[in-house]
């Protein structure tokens, strides 16, 4: 083994590799958001809609979890262009993403809300409160209480996957690094870097849910238990 | 210009069986690795340990995509010129399914009650003998629905193999699509080879898990 590592050509594109990293973030962070959104929507649905939207729903959430992130951002991508909207690399790979996440969090949403006891559901009834009101009083909040650590996994598994998104040229880590190391040649030492970029991003998103966690479930950090 | 045809269908077919060849890899290094970190993972050496902890953490942090660039890369640099792309995907297939397949496991393995482990000290069996004789049998039931359910996650990672030249469904994909441009129809073509395999998998791993649960219905 006669390879000499060389970091110091890459020394110059710290900005862009701070760049890439900054969209990596900010495409995770959208994704999350929405794909939360999303999957919570599908997951009330699941549990509570009529038969046709329970269908739908079903229908959604395997057939994304059963193909390839890859091949979703594909059909996306080239999709929406032979539609004739033209729409951006970025745009593409948000939408991808939501649409994938949407799906995983509908299913663990839903494990969540399974969890809530029926007789809370008609405590709830007896005291009065309105179909909203018990959902976002006694269902969501307990259920998303409850989820939230496998949330968090797949968030950041989100975060991961959004690397895919290069392939289509959004602009995010990866596609900096592909840039990168074809400008300078020093492929292995770009993905060296560019791999502990992400195990740093990683624990980065994970600690931010974490906190965010503590801050909005009070009553769990006082109790110290999930109810 | 050529519209999808029977041709294209069976150039996806040859190509669904190389994801299957990949899958099975995978799944075999993967397993075997796997089951040596996770054995690691819960052996009573720290430093053993600890270094079980930082492969996970490392293989769990970084995308898929990123190692297999790694692996890429790195194979030349240690000097072999010229490796099949199959070899270079199997490794880095190999080496993420290890990862999560070693977490998975380990919890299987710890789940085991520890009443167990400790009765079968006290029959004086040896570490070899309590693990294959009392802690397996009982983990490995556990650890079918999850194992399965991983299976899925592995086939559908396989699409990543085209980023080092390997020619499996998605790349296939890609190609056709580049020689016909109908990026829907290939596209949706390749999604349904691939929900046709991963969804009996995803099926079977639920019915096995609530075969599990039935004690506790």
């Amino acid at each position: 083994m006669t390879y000499q590592f060389d970091f110091s050509a890459l020394l110059a594109y710290w900005p862009e590799f701070l760049q890439g990293a900054w969209l990596t973030l900010q495409l995770s962070a959208v994704s999350t958001v929405a794909g939360f959104i999303v999957g919570t929507l599908c997951a009330i649905g699941r549990a509570d809609g009529p038969p046709w939207v329970k269908f739908l729903v079903a229908s959604y959430v395997e057939i994304i979890r059963n193909t390839p992130l890859l091949v979703q951002v594909f059909i996306v991508y080239f999709g929406i262009a032979t539609l004739g909207v033209r729409v951006s690399a970025n745009t593409a790979a948000v939408i991808a993403l939501v649409v994938n996440v949407g799906a995983y969090t509908c299913e663990i949403v839903r494990a969540g809300l399974e969890s809530v006891h029926k007789s809370q559901l008609e405590a709830a009834d007896c005291l009065g409160l309105s179909k909203p009101q018990i959902y976002w009083h006694v269902v969501i909040r307990p259920a998303i209480e409850r989820v939230y650590p496998a949330l968090t996994s797949q968030y950041v598994l989100l975060m991961l996957a959004s690397s895919i998104t290069s392939q289509i040229s959004a602009e995010e880590l990866t596609a900096v690094a592909n840039r990168i190391q074809s400008d300078t040649f020093r492929s292995f030492e770009t993905y060296i870097v560019v791999g502990i970029i992400y195990l740093a991003l990683s624990f980065v998103v994970r600690i931010a849910l974490w906190l965010f966690g503590l801050a909005v479930f009070v009553r769990k950090r006082k109790l110290g238990t999930a109810l | 210009m050529p519209s999808f045809s029977l041709v294209h269908l069976e150039f996806l077919g040859w190509a669904a069986m190389w994801t299957l060849g990949l899958s099975a890899i995978a799944f075999i290094g993967g397993g075997l690795v796997g089951f040596a970190v996770a054995l690691m993972r819960i052996s009573p050496f720290r430093g053993v340990r600890y270094a079980a902890i930082v492969y996970i953490q490392v293989v769990q942090g970084t995308p898929l995509l990123i190692l297999l660039f790694l692996i890429y890369f790195g194979i030349a640099i240690v000097g072999f010129q010229e490796v099949p792309a199959l070899i270079a995907a199997g490794i880095g297939l190999t080496i993420y399914s290890s990862g999560f397949l070693a977490e998975i496991w380990r919890g299987c393995l710890e789940s085991v009650p520890k009443t167990q482990w400790e009765a079968a000290e006290c029959l004086a069996l040896t570490p070899w003998q309590r693990m294959t004789r009392v802690i397996l049998p009982q983990a490995m039931r556990i650890a079918t629905p999850p194992t399965v359910g991983f299976l899925v996650q592995i086939v559908k990672n396989t699409s990543l193999a085209s980023v080092v030249g390997f020619v499996e469904l998605a790349q296939a994909g890609k190609l056709i699509n580049n020689s016909i441009f109908e990026p829907f129809t290939v596209f949706m073509v390749v999604a349904a080879i691939y929900f046709a395999i991963c969804f009996p998998l995803s099926t079977w791993s639920r019915r096995l898990e609530r075969k599990l649960n039935v004690s506790r219905r």
